[in-house]
């Protein structure tokens, strides 16, 4: 895949003086959703903190669209059309859903664009419209979820980074999430990548999966085949 | 009655001024968890910059302005230069440089100036207009409160309704995700800072001229006041910060309208320990406590 959104070589990063991750190696194509698996402390999580420079990399490199992502600022990586939504999804609960979405496409210069994509996300999202003054503490969990996913959409960022957006939801909501990244996809080509411990709806969904044990990557594929390969399953995702 | 009537309308005037300066206590604690003990000596320092500009431009309103003015970059300093390098981690650190640069502003201002007194003028009378046969509020009170007034409501506008009032306040509550949503939470805490010390310069400016003049511990006690205002209010919340102020205020003006004026300061502390007695969090704790 020479053409990449994003690539990311040999990046080994972590906290302090143990590496979390180990020379991870991973592309993702333009217009593909692609999914993160791994066990609990596999270094999911950090490998999309690493991505935005919340975790500093000790070595490897990352480009997005060709650019070395090196030395960016996190608070610029939005800039570079990345958007991050965190585990715990990062819903700022002092403020309402519209201040919350306002704060997401605040950094751009083109406001109308930013109303208008406000407009797209409130259509996308139905709940959310109804509870527009609402502060993001009276939401429930779905709720939150879609509010964060907005929230990430209006700043319309090429790469989508999740990080575990079935936690905590019920099985319905999660569909339906999955069913709406499918759908910017294929609509938008929004590009995305997803990190998830619910295995199966992941994979269901993507078009890629990469599997990561102990920070290594130890399996990258289309998604069909690795949900189809029994052994890695019992081996490094438990079922 | 009438005196009631005086002393409700003399402390909420004297309220005023201490709302506006719990108010820049609390624009900093929201955004750093750090009670800034250095405002009052700060506020020492911009008051001796508007005497000054004032005593060499025989205006007052060059002085107000070079004071507030005094106060951004002061503010703006004290956050890049100093604050920023604490490790909160412990908030005891905080705690004492501020308490260092509360030593360090009183030695440079007692160098330079000396330590006696300076009377400052006031733009309009402080005699007390009356009406209905009670002497109430002098015109100078009405300019203190119109000018508090403004500048709450200017904040709660920018905080409210505009881009970088609404990254200032996501950048206090959730400074990690705001990063990723493009925020220079840097840059929004040296606003604060910047923000606060400037409020806190204008309602020394409104204060001191009627007391004894600047001095370089002419704020000590108002900063006394002030923080209790906030603690009253919670320290979280603006509007408890502009409560808190008023309450403090009309305290101070019931207690030397009543019994004795020996007795405020006491009173005061009366109050704050009562607060924290019997609500730690302040009469306007958010009831919500954050979620991740």
């Amino acid at each position: 895949m020479p053409d990449a959104l994003l690539s990311v070589r040999g990046l080994t990063a972590g906290y302090g003086a143990a590496p979390v991750l180990q020379e991870v190696d991973l592309e993702v194509a333009p217009g593909s959703i692609a999914a993160v698996v791994g066990a609990n402390g596999a270094g999911k999580t950090t490998l999309l903190r690493a991505l935005c420079g919340v975790v500093g990399a000790t070595a490897g490199e990352v480009r997005m669209d060709g650019t070395d992502l090196r030395g960016v600022r996190t608070q610029d990586m939005v800039r570079h059309g990345i958007a991050h939504v965190p585990e715990g999804r990062g819903v700022i609960t002092e403020l309402t859903v519209e201040e919350n979405l306002r704060l997401g496409h605040s950094w751009r210069r083109d406001k109308a664009d930013g109303r208008k994509a406000t407009a797209e996300v409130f259509e996308l999202f139905e709940p959310l419209a109804r509870r527009r003054k609402s502060a993001g503490h009276q939401l429930s969990g779905g709720e939150r979820q879609m509010l964060a996913v907005g929230r990430a959409l209006v700043a319309r960022p090429r790469l989508l980074l999740l990080d575990e957006p079935s936690l905590g939801l019920a099985p319905k909501v999660t569909a339906q999430i999955m069913a709406l990244l499918r759908r910017l996809r294929d609509d938008t080509g929004l590009t995305v990548l997803l990190v998830e411990q619910n295995v199966r709806s992941a994979l269901s969904i993507a078009d890629t999966g990469v599997v990561l044990s102990l920070g290594r990557v130890v399996a990258a594929t289309d998604a069909a085949t690795l949900a189809a390969d029994e052994d890695l399953r019992h081996t490094y995702l438990g079922f | 009655m009438d005196r009631f009537l005086f002393l409700t309308v003399d402390g909420l005037a004297r309220g005023a001024v201490f709302a506006a300066f719990a108010l820049a206590l609390v624009l900093i604690w929201r955004g750093t968890r750090i009670v800034n003990f250095a405002q009052g000596a700060m506020a020492a320092a911009t008051t001796y910059l508007g005497y000054s500009v004032t005593a060499a431009s025989d205006s007052y309103w060059l002085g107000l302005v070079a004071a507030v003015f005094g106060g951004l970059v002061l503010g703006a300093i004290v956050e890049r230069g100093l604050m920023r390098f604490v490790d909160v981690r412990s908030p005891l650190n905080a705690v004492i440089v501020a308490l260092g640069l509360v030593l360090v502003i009183h030695s440079i201002l007692g160098i330079v100036y000396g330590s006696r007194y300076r009377a400052m003028q006031v733009p309009f009378s402080r005699e007390s207009i009356e009406i209905g046969g009670t002497a109430l509020l002098s015109p100078y009170d009405l300019f203190v409160f119109g000018t508090v007034l403004l500048v709450m409501v200017g904040l709660a506008l920018v905080f409210t309704r505009t881009d970088i009032g609404l990254r200032m306040r996501a950048a206090a509550f959730a400074p990690d995700m705001s990063r990723l949503l493009g925020v220079n939470v840097g840059r929004m805490l040296t606003l604060s800072w910047a923000l606060a010390a400037a409020v806190g310069a204008l309602a020394a400016m409104l204060v001191v001229p009627t007391e004894f003049g600047a001095h370089p511990h002419s704020t000590d006690l108002v900063f006394v006041y002030a923080f209790t205002a906030a603690v009253v209010g919670g320290l979280d919340s603006p509007a408890g910060a502009v409560v808190g102020g008023l309450v403090v205020g009309l305290v101070l003006s019931y207690v030397s309208g009543y019994a004795d004026g020996d007795l405020s300061a006491v009173a005061i502390l009366v109050l704050l320990i009562g607060v924290l007695l019997l609500r730690p969090n302040g009469l306007f704790a958010s009831t919500t406590a954050r979620q991740v």
